[in-house]
């Protein structure tokens, strides 16, 4: 299956994807893509997409199911609030990137701009660059694995996310502090770069997570409010 | 709200284009900014010894050579007259100061968009494709150009409200985001001599840098000291003589995306807006960061 | 000022309530987060009067002439807006702050009578989408249990930037509320506090919320309404900024709005009354020519048909009320005063939700105490509150001579005093005069 969106509407695109079977999988490419917004959202079939060229915002929103590849950067809200499935920008994401996703993987080639995997909730995020500020801001759940480096206050009001950084991080977020890296987040992260197709080593990494003070208020943490 | 494109040209062969290369772009951002568009172009740079003057009136009849007649009387040079729309630019040989003067006495409805050697400001409420065409965009000549389409946020849908913002001698300023501070800012500055047509916090951002300008700042400590002082959310992009100027305020909650080539540099609030640059595929781009002073242009 | 006994003077400025929180904050080091609305007084509903019928104009006859009370709302943009029988719809309130059980009995009582409920932070839970015939999916700066099959399930979609009780800020669930599922539903860790954001983590500004509204658009394939919801404040701009969004629906919700739990100087401190909000949005629709075509619903302090019929004449679609639904299903009920006086409150008092500890069963996730409010029963009783508020706003109508509440009109009303002229912009009682329009 394929498109152009030089002659078919995003929305046309879309309502071809939803229509697609859910019991089996479907590849799609969708060519002459110049940074339009809501590509692929609400995905909830197995479906492989290829999308040739840069894309707007919220491109593969919500997404389950798919695994969707784009040759190109993404931007803003790349993947929000994913569910499942796997998404993989070959350039860079902008903004908020896998911002509350639940689930699936994210792999960013390039970089992450800030607030990548802002309110995490279960994704596991990958990126081979850098990320920007305030990322994995109130984290919940699942990892952010960044071969580069972290911008200011990374993990921020962090909850249960794991954080794995190869790089330097310009400051740590409130709450949030270096960890040991005990064998178990070895594996997970040896899992996850083997899953994204890092060859990087996961002994080079360090990993960060929350120091739990802010769980509950104390007025001696007033200050971090 | 809103949307803000900019395009400098490193290829003096594209001049001719620049017009014609800017015109979609600043379609593109039409859903950002319904409200109201306008651009500043650069080119057709005067001598040292000139000034060029965009002006603008309800009327689109209005009896410009009536003006310049008096220009000329008064200044004892010749003026020449491009009537544009709504809008006109004069040329002269004189000094900023008394034409302003000459100007505000003649009829005090004339409204001076933009002073320089080489600017020109053109807006106008409306939708972007609108104005484009009113003001014949596409046909348009220069060197760089930055534009903008508004959504109005907490003031009224006006022309005196539209970007961009002349903030000086060949300078302007278009601005995407909110500010928080602009009330105190503004009667601060108000005392030190900055005049304000329009409850705009944008129009206080660039009230802001006409002063620090004034005060003999560059454009760069300007736009350093406008970090620290303006609170709230803003990407500015800053037209200038020479090329343009973008910032994003620390916490970097508006988008900017920049490219660049051998033939151009070119910014906007999405990438949609750059799509149909030439040679955009194989662009250089990449996301300005927040809180530092990036800068294009010739020295 | 009251006295104990004479010459024992109560000051104005430290009154015996002051001194108790200025001791409690002393005390705790933290500020006094509640449930509940504003409890300060404000120019309400209460200072505008219908002008009834007389010789000008002809009432209609109750019972017998039919006054119309349907309202369909997202008419501009949805494939399948939302008609509902009465104008009165129940506002978001999530599994979390509220027991599962008075989640089924909100769903349950507006059933009965054909109106809409709305989730709330927390997400949908499958009791919930099963109960409520017509169901608003509140998408919430925090997300938490944002779900796209619940998305597509939803009815109409609210995105929520504000709420009337705080403005500016974001949600609180304390710890003790944090049982087992809804920790789940939220993937937190059970026990701990739940600070919800004060901003979307994915979009800043009404320029990238068009963008955003159009993603649930394609995501739901542009079947249901969307509604945008603010607290209300600089409402005429936020309004107008709604409209450019995309909203088909947009909710305001004045500062008489309730909360499961916020700081109380939020919900004291933030906000415009409830009837001084109505005229600026209609006013913002109005400039656009989108009056009636983007429905408005306003919230915050809707207690009675006078209310609901006030809100309209003003010049909303229709309202949403949250505390009187409560208070319906049987919050704050006499019943349980000697249990409301065992947690330091009484019947009528009681705020304390984000505690978790209702003794009517309402606002709190422990089972025993859950157990107590029975859906059906609580259901029964707001279905006749909800009954009752649409006969006596007819009633109002009637008397004005409409046969359909929507043709309520401010030139309906007249003000008690001045306060309420000016903000609802209808004349004093007895003269023409409009503070701030006409005269001076």
């Amino acid at each position: 299956m394929e498109f152009d969106l030089k002659t078919h509407s995003v929305r046309e695109v879309n309502q071809a994807l939803h229509d697609l079977p859910k019991d089996q999988e479907t590849e799609v490419v969708v060519n002459g893509i110049s940074g339009d917004h809501n590509i692929a959202v609400g995905m909830d079939q197995p479906a492989k997409i290829t999308l040739n060229g840069h894309v707007g915002y919220f491109c593969a929103g919500m997404n389950k199911e798919a695994e969707i590849v784009i040759n190109g950067n993404a931007g803003q809200g790349l993947a929000e609030n994913m569910m499942s499935g796997k998404v993989h920008v070959k350039g860079n994401a902008s903004q908020s990137a896998a911002a509350t996703a639940h689930g699936g993987l994210l792999v960013v080639d390039g970089d992450a701009a800030a607030r990548c995997g802002i309110s995490m909730k279960g994704v596991n995020i990958v990126v081979k660059g850098s990320v920007g500020h305030m990322s994995a801001f109130m984290g919940q759940s699942g990892c952010l694995v960044v071969c580069g480096d972290a911008g200011e206050a990374l993990g921020d009001s962090l909850y249960e996310a794991h954080l794995y950084v190869k790089g330097t991080v310009a400051s740590l977020g409130a709450d949030c502090i270096e960890k040991e890296m005990r064998p178990e987040h070895v594996e997970e992260l040896s899992a996850l770069l083997k899953e994204a197709g890092c060859d990087d080593d996961p002994h080079d990494f360090t990993r960060y997570g929350s120091a739990r003070q802010l769980y509950t208020f104390k007025v001696d943490n007033a200050s971090a409010y | 709200m809103c949307g803000i494109v900019g395009l400098y040209l490193k290829n003096s062969a594209l001049e001719s284009q620049l017009g014609k290369l800017f015109e979609p772009m600043i379609i593109a951002m039409t859903g950002r900014g319904p409200d109201s568009a306008g651009f500043a172009i650069y080119g057709d740079e005067v001598s040292e010894d000139m000034i060029k003057l965009t002006l603008q009136h309800e009327d689109e009849h209005y009896p410009w050579h009536d003006l310049a007649s008096l220009l000329e009387e008064t200044f004892g040079t010749s003026v020449s007259v491009l009537h544009n729309a709504n809008a006109a630019v004069l040329k002269l040989a004189a000094e900023e100061e008394p034409v302003r003067k000459v100007i505000e006495e003649f009829d005090s409805s004339i409204r001076i968009m933009s002073v320089g050697r080489s600017i020109e400001i053109l807006k106008e409420v409306g939708l972007p494709e609108n104005i484009a065409e009113r003001f014949n965009l596409a046909g348009m000549k220069g060197t760089h150009i930055v534009g903008h389409t508004r959504m109005a946020t907490e003031s009224g849908v006006t022309m005196e409200g539209s970007h961009p913002f002349s903030t000086g001698m060949d300078l302007c300023l278009v601005h995407n985001g909110s500010l928080s501070n602009h009330n105190r800012l503004r009667e601060e500055l108000e005392h030190k001599g900055i005049h304000f047509e329009t409850e705009n916090d944008s129009e206080v951002a660039a009230g802001y840098l006409t002063w620090r300008l004034r005060e003999g700042a560059s454009v760069e400590e300007a736009l350093q000291g406008a970090i620290e002082d303006l609170d709230g959310f803003f990407t500015f992009t800053v037209g200038t003589k020479d090329g343009f100027a973008v910032v994003r305020d620390p916490i970097a909650c508006k988008p900017a995306v920049m490219a660049e080539t051998d033939d151009y540099v070119a910014m906007a609030s999405e990438y949609h807006a750059l799509s149909t640059l030439p040679g955009i595929e194989n662009a250089k781009l990449w996301e300005p960061d927040p809180g530092k002073v990036y800068f294009w242009g010739k020295g | 000022m009251t006295m104990e006994k004479p010459g024992l003077i109560e000051s104005a400025t430290f009154s015996r309530d002051v001194i108790h929180e200025i001791q409690r904050a002393a005390e705790t080091g933290i500020y006094d987060i509640r449930g509940f609305g504003a409890k300060r007084k404000v120019p309400h509903f209460d200072d505008l009067l219908f002008l009834g019928a007389s010789m000008s104009r002809y009432p209609l006859e109750g019972y017998r002439e039919k006054c119309g009370t349907d309202v369909t709302l997202g008419t501009r943009f949805a494939k399948n807006p939302i008609k509902l029988d009465i104008p009165v719809t129940i506002a978001g309130m999530s599994f979390g702050a509220l027991s599962a059980n008075a989640k089924e009995a909100l769903g349950r009582g507006a059933n009965m009578v054909g109106t809409s409920t709305t989730t709330g932070d927390g997400g949908m839970t499958p009791e919930e989408r099963k109960t409520s015939k017509t169901l608003v999916y509140q998408y919430l700066p925090s997300r938490y249990g944002m779900n796209p099959d619940d998305l597509r399930k939803a009815d109409a979609i609210e995105v929520v930037l504000g709420q009337g009780a705080k403005p500016g800020g974001g949600g609180m669930l304390l710890g003790q509320k944090i049982t087992d599922r809804v920790a789940q539903m939220r993937n937190l860790p059970k026990g701990i506090d739940q600070r919800s954001a004060c901003r979307h983590p994915d979009w800043t500004g009404p320029d990238d919320l068009a963008i955003k509204i159009l993603e649930l658009r394609e995501i739901t394939d542009w079947k249901v309404p969307i509604y945008i919801k603010v607290g209300a404040t600089r409402t005429y701009y936020d309004v107008k900024l709604a409209v450019k969004a995309g909203a088909d629906v947009i909710v305001v919700d004045g500062m008489q709005g309730g909360t499961a739990a916020t700081q109380d100087v939020f919900i004291e401190h933030v906000g415009i009354p409830t009837m001084a909000a109505i005229p600026q949005a209609v006013r913002a629709l109005q400039e656009m020519d989108m009056h009636r075509k983007v429905q408005l619903i306003v919230s915050g302090g809707i207690r009675s048909g006078a209310d609901v019929a006030k809100a309209m004449a003003l010049g909303a679609d229709a309202v949403a009320i949250g505390t009187a639904a409560l208070v319906a299903l049987g919050c704050n009920h006499p019943k349980w005063d000697e249990e409301y006086r065992k947690i330091g409150s009484a019947a009528g008092f009681y705020d304390d939700y984000h505690e978790g500890k209702c003794p009517a069963g309402i606002s709190t996730q422990d089972t025993e105490l859950a157990s107590r409010l029975n859906p059906e029963e609580a259901g029964r009783r707001l279905a006749n509150y909800l009954h009752v508020l649409t006969m006596e706003a007819q009633t109002l109508a009637r008397a004005c001579g409409k046969s359909h509440l929507h043709n309520l009109e401010p030139e309906d009303l007249v003000a008690l005093n001045v306060e309420a002229a000016a903000m609802a912009g209808v004349p004093l009682a007895g003269t023409d005069w409009i503070p701030g329009r006409s005269g001076y």
